[in-house]
């Protein structure tokens, strides 16, 4: 897994992501979601893509259950875009990398 | 510069994969692409129980972790790309993907199936706000809720049976008077107290604000319709073979399964299908390595022919 990727709970959720000055990406998983671990390369890929422009964090749904129930979340893996601490956009399932890619470039 | 290969198979799940392990034992060239990451439709599914020689059963991932590290050990190599078309120059296939292009002497289809929706308003707006195709991945999130799951076969009961570890009660929506999946999962259902089976049932619509609230439901035997109450829906009618790049170039069955001979070879020369995608393979993991097996050693004889 890459470095550039940082491992938010529901404690830090508000420091990691909504105070962030860059846009954040979120992806909400779980180590028994398969479709979870089909994407996590391509989540590596764009954390590494886009150093600097992008902060990449992830939320274990498992350990941490106030911030995915504040956002609603009832399905793994589900993508928060974040900018300026406002959710703009929420991706749910396994994606195509130009859906993703797409939605990433409109905040950067 | 277009590389060229011996065999390329198209997909890393159980088929393709069996088939990589094979062509690297036949000292093949092989190249495996995948547009995601090894594994495809199983991934899906908490638990494999069904497939020999794990007697206590095994998760999907450690399976398909398995027989990746199998086929890459006889030397097959495998490049997250997608195949975006297919066409046969100068007695070789081309193949043009994301990130480049391919040529093979020999090809093998090992797509597999994408899981099949609804088609009803509001299924995806509610996707990942009640509606589901994944119990393994969605289940923990309907602890103490009652949920419907939408189908009849192994997969439906697989997952019915799964989300009685969270849900309080499970309500399977079967369009038929009688279950189709196998009979041990057909005994555990009937005789699982959290769950009830309506039978000859459909789901006609949808409702819900911001998450899932209740289905309306067809009994077709009486034209009843009748309000369910529910926050999960876990879809689970079936899958669709995936056959966008060989559109116009195989023959189809019905079903829009790839048709093949008792060789796993299609109606092209060179070109082969094993496992969702053909029309041979009875959607299991064992079948998909077997026909997966199967469709190697015809390529190889193939091969050794030309």
């Amino acid at each position: 897994m890459s470095d550039e990727i940082i491992h938010s709970s529901d404690a830090a959720f508000e420091n990691d992501v909504l105070k962030s000055e860059l846009p954040v990406l979120v992806d909400f998983w779980a180590t028994w979601c398969g479709p979870c671990r089909m994407i996590a390369p391509l989540i590596d890929e764009l954390a590494l893509t886009y150093k600097g422009r992008l902060r990449v964090v992830k939320v274990n749904v498992d350990e941490n259950r106030e911030v995915p129930a504040r956002y609603g979340i009832m399905g793994i893996p589900t993508l928060l875009l974040f900018k300026g601490g406002e959710m703009m956009e929420s991706i749910v399932g396994v994606v195509p990398r130009n859906r993703l890619v797409d939605a990433v470039s409109k905040y950067l | 510069m277009i590389e060229r290969h011996d065999v390329i198979i198209v997909g890393a799940g159980p088929a393709g994969l069996a088939a990589g392990i094979y062509a690297g034992r036949a000292r093949f060239k092989t190249l495996i692409l995948e547009k995601g990451v090894p594994g495809g439709q199983i991934l899906l599914t908490d638990w494999v129980e069904n497939y020999p020689g794990f007697p206590d059963g095994i998760a999907p991932f450690d399976l398909i972790d398995g027989f990746r590290k199998q086929a890459e050990r006889f030397g097959a190599r495998i490049e997250a790309d997608e195949v975006l078309a297919l066409e046969r120059r100068d007695g070789l296939w081309h193949l043009t993907a994301g990130r480049g292009e391919y040529a093979a002497r020999a090809v093998l289809i090992a797509t597999g199936s994408v899981y099949r929706k609804l088609g009803l308003a509001d299924e995806a707006r509610l996707t990942g706000k009640g509606v589901s195709f994944c119990a393994t991945c969605d289940g923990a999130f309907f602890t103490g809720k009652d949920v419907a799951v939408v189908g009849g076969g192994d997969n439906a009961l697989t997952e019915a049976l799964f989300l009685t570890k969270f849900a309080s009660k499970v309500f399977i929506i079967h369009r038929r008077n009688r279950l189709r999946g196998e009979k041990i999962l057909q005994e555990r259902i009937l005789a699982h107290e959290k769950i009830r089976v309506l039978w000859d049932c459909v789901v006609e619509a949808i409702r819900g604000g911001d998450c899932l609230e209740s289905l309306t439901v067809l009994n077709l035997k009486e034209n009843r319709r009748f309000p369910l109450p529910v926050g999960g829906l876990f879809v689970s009618i079936g899958t669709d073979p995936v056959t966008g790049f060989v559109k116009g170039l195989v023959e189809f069955n019905e079903w829009g399964q790839v048709k093949v001979d008792t060789s796993m070879a299609t109606s092209q020369p060179g070109l082969f299908a094993a496992g969702d995608v053909s029309d041979a393979c009875p959607k299991q993991v064992a079948t998909a390595v077997g026909t997966g097996v199967h469709a190697a050693l015809s390529i190889e004889d193939y091969l050794e022919r030309l």
